[in-house]
């Protein structure tokens, strides 16, 4: 069934995108991650204009993220001091996204923009998860190895001012690190499209030092957050927000959801992370491929953008 | 004073000459709307050659027919190689460019149209793209881009001998609209050639239109890009509760 999106003004099939939406929600619900980063790409593959993937994939984010923080909030996993602070930098780094994305879509250098955060982060996170897991599978079968070496490396962070006490995470930090994280996941978040969870969280653990079991739960609200500021702004400043594209993807996504969460308690950790790592890996090459390889067509159609 | 007389003297000898074949035509559609399962469509456009005398000259009648969707200002953009990934490098303008353009013939372009007809009227693909020479040196290549890209996505269409001509009399022939349509008013041409010179034009506009949710949709996220923004954010989290409220209501 052929359905006309009104704001992307293409005809695709809706199975397709129902599919697609079910697809990353299984994905998503079997590791625990936004599905942003996968959902994006596969909706230039299909041949939504990058603008309107970005714009409307933030949309279906803010329905994902809900759903799954609420899950957190009943079970108190969920750091609101914290949260709330990463939510007041990722709102900056938002707003300076969008602002990005409308300057390079004029230029016309905004697929490229996208194209290499994707690259270049996708590449990054996928290498480091690949390695970590790979390193805790070799620690599980060989005893001797165990006891993982405890780094609290966060020296100089330690002496930053403005100290705050975050209770739930049982931390006293500067609210510097935790702001600036914030402005960094924001602006990848209006600029690539996705919720950014893949970046806050290991940045959560490893940078502000929380505790694992709150981490997932305080990403995802201040990603509800980001994210819907991201939608308003790129529904104002760039009417790209495709409502029944969204609409399409939410649905598939929040039944896939559901089915990879109960995937997910079947296998373990390890695995799962290692194929969520090569899967980020398959992302990153697919992409880097389109910007190393001499493309079939040199020349592309941008539409002079008419004053509104 | 002779000028005038010598072109009213033309006039007098041209019209009875333009005048002796006229067509006239209908298309099967008034208007296209386009729908949430729009996919996409068909329109036929049919007509006649009216005669008052005998068909002069031995050169045969033959029929154009051409479907124009609103100009649009474009940018068309090339990759170069920069630092070992292809970037867009350089832009041409296009001033203005049909967003659909369809030409259909009832035997080929070169043959039924003259190239004094064509710069007059603007009938051929590249002739109806109106670019003007910019800073870009290869103006032509960029146009050409255009051309091939677009008619790659069936947006340009040259369909010679696709207009079934009968006795010199009727004719027929139809155009596939594609799926991804700009809105405006579209344009159909039908002209009526002999021996490369045209003998009679008819026109008519097509609208094309969103109708229905499409329209509502579409008008508020232009009009009303604030509250569409926050309707979209609504839908979200009521589509995102309402999953998790359902899911746990099954699970118990």
């Amino acid at each position: 069934m052929q359905i006309y999106l009104p704001i992307a003004e293409v005809s695709v099939n809706a199975f397709l995108l129902l599919g697609l939406g079910g697809l990353v929600g299984v994905l998503s619900g079997m590791f625990g991650v936004g599905g942003g980063f996968l959902m994006t790409p596969l909706l230039f593959f299909i041949g939504i204009p990058p603008a309107v993937a970005v714009a409307t994939e933030a949309n279906q984010i803010v329905a994902s993220s809900f759903s799954g923080v609420l899950a957190h909030l009943r079970r108190k996993t969920v750091d609101l001091k914290m949260g709330t602070v990463l939510m007041l930098g990722g709102l900056v780094g938002a707003a300076a996204g969008v602002q990005v994305f409308a300057l390079l879509t004029e230029l016309g250098q905004v697929d490229l923009l996208v194209r290499l955060c994707y690259v270049v982060f996708l590449g990054i996170i996928g290498m480091l998860m690949f390695f970590e897991s790979l390193r805790a599978i070799r620690r599980a079968r060989s005893p001797d190895a165990a006891l993982p070496p405890k780094r609290r490396g966060r020296g100089w962070l330690q002496k930053l001012p403005f100290k705050m006490r975050f209770r739930t995470s049982g931390l006293y930090i500067s609210v510097i690190p935790p702001l600036a994280v914030g402005v960094f996941v924001g602006l990848l978040a209006a600029i690539m499209g996705v919720g950014g969870g893949f970046i806050m969280v290991p940045a959560m653990i490893y940078l502000l030092g929380m505790p694992t079991k709150v981490v997932v739960g305080t990403s995802l609200f201040q990603i509800i957050f980001v994210t819907g500021f991201a939608t308003l702004m790129h529904a104002v400043t760039n009417y790209t927000v495709d409502m029944v594209l969204a609409v399409l993807l939410l649905i598939g996504g929040v039944i896939g959801a559901q089915i990879g969460t109960r995937i997910g308690v079947k296998m373990k950790a390890e695995q799962l992370r290692i194929l969520l790592a090569l899967m980020v890996l398959a992302v990153c090459g697919r992409l880097a491929l389109d910007l190393l390889l001499e493309p079939a067509e040199l020349y592309s159609i941008g539409t002079a953008r008419a004053g509104h | 004073m002779r000028a005038l007389l010598a072109s009213l003297l033309l006039l007098l000898l041209a019209a009875p000459d333009a005048r002796a074949e006229r067509v006239v035509a209908g298309l099967s559609q008034e208007a296209i709307s386009i729908t949430t399962n729009f996919d996409g469509s068909e329109i036929l456009i049919f007509g006649a050659v009216r005669r008052e005398a005998p068909p002069p000259g031995q050169e045969p009648l033959q029929v154009i027919v051409t479907v124009q969707g609103p100009p649009r200002p474009v940018t068309v953009r090339r990759k170069d190689r920069r630092f070992g990934i292809w970037v867009n490098t350089e832009a041409a303008e296009v001033d203005a460019a049909p967003t659909f353009y369809a030409v259909s013939t009832s035997a080929a372009l070169e043959d039924v149209l003259s190239d004094t007809a064509d710069l007059r009227l603007r009938v051929s693909i590249p002739r109806a793209i109106r670019a003007v020479d910019t800073a870009v040196t290869d103006q032509r290549a960029f146009t050409d881009a255009l051309i091939r890209i677009r008619s790659d996505g069936a947006l340009y269409q040259l369909n010679e001998g696709a207009v079934t001509f009968r006795q010199q009399t009727l004719f027929d022939t139809s155009i596939r609209l594609p799926a991804n349509l700009v809105e405006g008013d579209y344009r159909a041409r039908i002209l009526l050639t002999r021996g490369g010179e045209v003998v009679d034009v008819f026109e008519q506009t097509l609208p094309v239109r969103k109708v229905g949710l499409e329209r509502i949709i579409y008008t508020l996220a232009h009009e009303r890009p604030l509250i569409y923004g926050i309707l979209s954010l609504v839908i979200a989290i009521v589509a995102g509760w309402g999953a998790s409220a359902i899911f746990r209501y099954i699970r118990t």
